[in-house]
């Protein structure tokens, strides 16, 4: 609305167009002004104030959200006022500026910085060369993470696609798809810790707290076992934390297997039958070639998951008792032991695992965009 | 409508038993629920209760029940035969329970001298003793005073977790908007604005969809301790919108390019700048991805640990939900009565916006992963 249609069409000499928007000029300085001042005094408010949490809470989510805005707006009425060719030229940054700098800060240049402190020793000093690497490649800690990881994948990833895809075909055929779908479901939406402390008490030692003992327990008359602290079958109490995960994930995956399945034309499954096939042979033979490209999809995702897995294993084991994985041993190496260089090298490993899968999975995309 | 739903009759009538497909659901139904339902269970049980018979007590179930107590006669031979309530046998035999043929058992608590001997019957029973004290003592400010059972009032240090919950609330609306502003801006940008370096500040968003967030703590804590952003809610706010533009852009930017052309074209005509266009054009008729996207980064910022482990630290008074059940689980990880209270007040929020807008988190999922 800033934009009046009173402006020059052509941009005149510069002090014929200051006397002609002289006001104009004083209200592009001091809105800014005005705008920054706010703002600056909106933080130290925040970071020092000892107003009750409520205000507090409050005067921070509008100053936090008013205040991207408002710098949009001030930037852009700002760039009003220059002439046409300025405006085209600086309009598109002030669009995509903030998000490239942002991400620039955020993302690119601390990729490059970390992969920079990797090189470094503990203290983040001296270049040590590829030492830290080799370290991440021959201490025991690290083999034990490398192992987990790949078991919260074969078996947490398999399993989350398998009830997923169980639980799509089931709810598909069954009166109450909506209930099923949504109780599987639900567990998205709750917290890695919460469903932590939720599955903390299923494994509780006490039988009167965790079910598991209390069965265990009931049907066996042995003593209750600390299921995820059990060392002695290591490493398979890693499975008592990957059921975690699979309670989480398969809820997504039966999200996307059920809309898969929906899109199959009802006339090739007809025509099969008709044929004579067994339901079995339609399930494998034509239902799973028809999804395979959203298979392929959710596993990737959930092989992600699982390669970056860390709040799961954080709070109910701490990543003690054979249980850890590349990201606890990453925060364990750089907060808890301090070792900079070593912590930067396991994330750029993290990165390094992870960034095939996605390149994978982004180039399904594409693909699939082309339709 | 009508051949839609023939056309699923017939597909359902060819299935194998409905009977085995609904049960085998419903049991998977029931496997699903029950974690959450224990955890619901518990945070209203007493701690007396909860350390002494599991949730499923609640369930009704036969169990001895006592019926009255009486105070042992000084004068019963302990250490020989003796007889009680009508029952005979020794200290050890009452020690375990002596069960008469009337149905009734007699049971010795505590030791020789001083104990109790209490006449049991078995009886149809359902623990409903629930109260309301675990909520009061985690959400609780500073000191909240528990009833023990002997009556007594005992004054506990309380969870303050109505601090934490206002912390995840500031932390977690801004970094969901902020976001999506940003987001929404650039996806524009990309879409329907002509600049040099387009494509390639457009290819570096989606190459940064890879990056694993933990590549990035290091570094920006470092800038945050230079710039004193540690701890504060800008600080946190910013990394979210760090971590979650890739996704927003990428999905945003899908979402607005595919809007009709012909809208922005007229809409220059009449001499709207692209400002004016994005404001009162592109952000209405966005509003589905916008709400799509708005749910996933609200639920990824109110559950997420590591973010605000690394930024927020130790700080109590910033603290946020997560962090605060985090440290309770280290703290007082045998108090089940707290800690299922506070995982509820921690899941409460989430779980409300997950069931009303459902439909919008289900259309950004899979717009999330078929696209992006």
């Amino acid at each position: 609305m800033q934009r009046s249609s009173e402006k020059p069409r052509q941009p005149g000499g510069p002090v014929q167009w200051l006397s002609v928007n002289a006001i104009g000029l004083f209200t592009a300085l001091a809105i800014p002004l005005a705008t920054f001042l706010v703002l600056y005094w909106g933080f130290f408010f925040l970071r020092d104030s000892d107003a009750p949490k409520i205000v507090i809470a409050i005067v921070a989510i509008v100053w936090g959200v008013g205040g991207v805005a408002a710098l949009y707006l001030v930037a852009n009425s700002l760039v009003d006022r220059l002439g046409d060719t300025w405006r085209a030229r600086i309009q598109p940054f002030i669009f995509v500026g903030p998000a490239v700098a942002i991400l620039l800060w955020y993302l690119a240049v601390p990729s490059l910085r970390t992969l920079w402190i990797s090189l470094l020793d503990r203290n983040g000093v001296d270049f040590v060369g590829l030492s830290n690497y080799i370290a991440v490649f021959t201490t025991r800690n690290m083999f034990t993470a490398f192992r987990n990881n790949i078991l919260w994948i074969l078996f947490g990833a398999t399993a989350s696609v398998i009830f997923g895809l169980l639980v799509a075909i089931l709810a598909d055929r069954s009166r109450f798809e909506n209930i099923a779908k949504s109780v599987i479901f639900m567990p998205m939406a709750i917290s890695m810790v919460g469903a932590g402390v939720i599955w903390n008490m299923m494994y509780e030692v006490n039988p009167n707290v965790g079910l598991l003992n209390a069965i265990y327990t009931g049907v066996t008359g042995n003593n209750p076992v600390a299921w995820k602290a059990a060392a002695e079958i290591a490493p398979w109490n890693n499975l008592f934390l990957i059921v975690v995960m699979v309670w989480l994930q398969s809820g997504f995956a039966m999200v996307l297997f059920s809309a898969a399945i929906k899109g199959i034309p009802g006339e090739i499954l007809e025509a099969g039958r008709v044929d004579g096939a067994t339901e079995i042979q339609v399930f494998f033979r034509i239902m799973i070639p028809y999804i395979m490209g959203t298979i392929i999809t959710v596993s990737t995702t959930i092989i992600i998951f699982s390669l970056k897995i860390f709040d799961v294993v954080q709070v109910m084991t701490g990543g003690q008792f054979g249980t850890q994985v590349i990201a606890t041993q990453y925060y364990r190496e750089y907060f808890t032991n301090q070792n900079a260089g070593f912590g930067s090298a396991i994330a750029i490993v993290l990165l390094i695992t992870v960034i095939p899968v996605m390149i994978y999975n982004l180039r399904q995309l594409n693909d699939q965009e082309a339709f | 409508m009508a051949t839609a739903s023939s056309a699923k009759k017939i597909k359902k009538t060819s299935k194998l038993g409905p009977i085995l497909i609904n049960g085998s659901l419903l049991l998977l139904i029931l496997i699903w629920l029950l974690p959450t339902f224990a955890l619901l269970v518990s945070s209203f049980r007493t701690r007396f209760d909860i350390q002494t018979s599991g949730w499923w007590s609640i369930v009704p179930h036969r169990a001895w029940m006592t019926d009255r107590v009486i105070d042992p006669d000084p004068n019963w031979d302990r250490d020989g035969v003796m007889n009680i309530e009508g029952a005979q046998g020794t200290f050890e035999e009452f020690r375990n329970g002596i069960t008469l043929d009337n149905g009734t058992r007699v049971f010795w608590i505590g030791n020789k001298r001083i104990g109790k001997v209490e006449i049991q019957a078995y009886k149809w029973t359902s623990n409903f003793n629930f109260t309301l004290e675990n909520y009061g003592q985690v959400l609780g400010g500073k000191t909240f005073e528990v009833r023990q059972p002997d009556g007594t009032i005992k004054t506990e240090q309380a969870d303050n977790f109505v601090g934490a919950f206002l912390n995840s609330l500031t932390v977690t609306i801004p970094s969901t908007l902020i976001p999506i502003l940003i987001a929404a801006f650039a996806a524009y940008g990309f879409a329907w604005m002509r600049f040099s370096g387009r494509r390639v500040l457009f290819v570096m968003v989606v190459a940064l969809l890879v990056v694993p967030l933990q590549i990035a703590l290091v570094p920006i804590l470092q800038d945050y301790v230079r710039l004193n952003l540690n701890g504060t809610f800008l600080g946190i706010w910013l990394a979210h919108t760090g971590f979650g533009l890739p996704l927003a852009t990428y999905l945003l930017f899908n979402y607005i390019r595919g809007l009709p052309r012909d809208i922005l074209e007229s809409a220059f005509i009449d001499g709207a700048s692209h400002f004016t266009i994005f404001v009162r054009l592109i952000l209405p008729l966005s509003v589905p991805a916008l709400a799509s996207f708005a749910i996933f980064q609200f639920l990824w910022t109110w559950n997420d640990y590591l973010v605000a482990l690394i930024f927020i630290g130790a700080k109590p008074d910033v603290q946020v939900l997560t962090m605060r059940l985090a440290e309770m689980v280290g703290s007082r990880g045998n108090d089940w009565h707290l800690l299922t209270a506070g995982a509820f007040v921690s899941m409460v929020l989430p779980l409300v916006v997950f069931f009303s807008l459902q439909r919008f988190f289900v259309r950004g999922l899979l717009a999330g992963s078929v696209k992006g």
